[in-house]
């Protein structure tokens, strides 16, 4: 379980987060939904530990986020940032490779490798492997750091708006390995996503954030509703029922 | 297979340095030629070998650190930082052994690298070309320090031996510390999984449990050994990190595990082959293999800055 306590979080006087205490997983899939600036990706992060903490307190597994070793965590948790610019040349089979550094530290095992294969696999990226990154288009490097997150093997998942660069077949397909990820091998997968729609269809639960800090929080079906449209991202936008599913009209 | 022949074509050139030089071994007495190989030929070929790879494998972890393809030690600070500390080390205290030289040399250099670094994270991204331009005159205002340091204490001629790399004076006894350069080029092939995630980002690293400041300065001290030792030893050469590194990415990408290697076999080749022209042009007379360098370097540079602007990221 992430258990989030008490966390406040401010850049230059500014509030990005306000006493959010959050408890999340194990297992599922989480929607983190909110306007821009809302303190999604902030909140990612400090999970993470790629931010500091500066008050409340974060713990994954019972593991105190800022207090236990880094390596440690990086079997635990994954996280798939934003910015992916990669100016170095790898092949995706490195990339994704990096992902089991975590276990051999530099010295890859046969296992290790096998893990890397398969992680390929899953991802649709055989094809692409000894592809150089650069060469790839934005969605397919995204799928290939996805992969690398895979690879790592942990309970809980990351991914920071990770739709942004694809196209609708990408994203489906990404949202729907995700999901299964969760049923079938009981993975926590937070993700932060723009397209209440895609929330509504894939999460178990949806988080919505608003001025840091938690407006709204329960199933899509409870929660995706034209008033939460208005008072989180103050849009008026109408809502339907369709095959039992919150669909928004954009 | 492309390690072979590269190995294949190094030890060809290796072997055919010892018998370049003014005194031709062909036509000399049985009795000389072993001292002559012992004393000078194999030093001043191993030194240039240990050089040029050390210098090509500092230069590939500081354009992964750095997270830029344009930069390298010897023109980013380090190589000036070096030359400043071995400057002190002669002036303040007269008659410093060459440990200490190396010593004073090493820390001076991983402060200017330091602060290079400090200098250069703030730049923004989007203008990969302001570091190297950074580092360019962050190492010129170094070096103009050094110039002045030096006129002061009337020791102008003795720093050009630093400032311009070159072999001739390699003998015997005098090259034995690039040994420990060799080694600590070696020491990074250990870490160099670490090295290549550092190349990935701040984020990245972190994500995957790599302590990164501790690999950051890890890779710093790597660099400034390297630029220290070379630079009492032989002299600044420049160009080597820059321009060797850039090379075998185009030919075997950045993953370090197998990009290592060749990096240090090409580095090797590039300055034994610098050295073997310098000996060449003007026989019986010298040209330094710093300056053998700076002339193909600068070409060479100037391609990768003008004719592929998309490596710089």
């Amino acid at each position: 379980m992430i258990d989030i306590e008490g966390v406040s979080y401010r850049i230059g006087g500014q509030d990005i987060l306000r006493d959010v205490s959050l408890q999340m997983g194990p297992g599922g899939v989480i929607a983190l939904v909110g306007p821009n600036g809302a303190g999604k990706s902030t909140l990612l992060s400090l999970i993470a530990r790629l931010n500091a903490l500066q008050s409340g307190r974060i713990t994954v597994n019972g593991l105190p986020v800022g207090q236990v070793a880094d390596d440690r965590l990086a079997r635990e948790l994954a996280i798939l940032p934003q910015d992916l610019t990669v100016t170095i040349r790898l092949t995706v089979r490195d990339l994704v490779g990096f992902g089991r550094y975590p276990y051999h530290k530099g010295r890859p095992s046969e296992a290790d490798d096998a893990l890397v294969t398969q992680a390929l696999g899953n991802f649709d990226l055989q094809d692409l492997a000894d592809r150089v990154l650069e060469t790839l288009s934005g969605g397919q490097r995204q799928r290939a750091f996805v992969a690398m997150a895979y690879a790592q093997d942990t309970a809980y998942l990351l991914l920071d708006e990770p739709l942004n660069n694809l196209d609708i077949a990408a994203s489906r397909a990404l949202m729907a390995r995700l999901r299964a990820l969760a049923i079938e091998k009981g993975r926590t997968v937070v993700i932060v996503l723009h397209d209440i729609n895609y929330a509504a269809a894939y999460a178990d639960r949806i988080i919505a954030l608003k001025g840091g800090m938690v407006i709204a929080d329960g199933a899509p079906k409870q929660i995706v509703t034209e008033g939460l449209l208005r008072d989180v991202f103050e849009t008026d936008a109408k809502v339907f029922r369709v095959d039992d599913r919150s669909v928004v009209l954009v | 297979m492309r390690i072979g022949v590269s190995l294949l074509t190094l030890t060809i050139m290796a072997l055919a340095s010892l018998f370049v030089g003014v005194i031709d071994l062909t036509q000399a007495e049985d009795a000389e030629i072993w001292p002559l190989i012992r004393d000078s030929r194999f030093p001043r070929t191993v030194a240039t070998l240990l050089t040029g790879a050390s210098l090509a494998i500092a230069g590939q972890i500081m354009q992964t650190i750095a997270r830029n393809r344009f930069v390298e030690p010897m023109t980013a600070g380090t190589g000036q930082g070096a030359a400043l500390g071995i400057l002190l080390a002669v002036v303040l205290v007269p008659g410093a052994p060459l440990s200490l030289q190396m010593l004073l040399a090493s820390g001076t250099a991983l402060c200017s690298s330091l602060g290079f670094f400090a200098l250069t994270r703030r730049l923004p991204p989007t203008q990969p070309l302001l570091v190297p331009l950074v580092g360019l005159i962050y190492g010129g205002v170094i070096g103009a320090a050094v110039t002045y340091l030096a006129y002061q204490v009337d020791m102008l001629q003795v720093i050009e031996i630093w400032m311009n790399g070159e072999f001739s004076g390699t003998l015997r006894g005098r090259y034995e510390l690039l040994w420990l350069a060799g080694l600590a080029a070696l020491l990074s092939y250990l870490v160099a999984d670490q090295f290549s995630i550092l190349g990935l980002g701040e984020q990245v690293s972190l994500n995957l449990g790599l302590n990164y400041r501790q690999i950051v300065l890890l890779g710093l001290i790597m660099i400034s050994v390297v630029s220290g030792l070379t630079v009492v030893t032989v002299g600044m050469i420049p160009f080597v990190g820059l321009v060797v590194p850039n090379l075998i990415s185009r030919v075997a990408g950045d993953n370090l595990r197998r990009a290592l290697p060749l990096t240090a076999i090409a580095g090797a080749g590039l300055v034994l082959a610098a050295d073997l022209l310098g000996r060449l042009v003007i026989h019986p007379f010298e040209m330094p293999a710093g300056t053998v360098i700076g002339i193909v370097g600068a070409a060479m540079f100037l391609w990768l800055l003008y004719g592929s602007r998309r490596l710089a990221g």
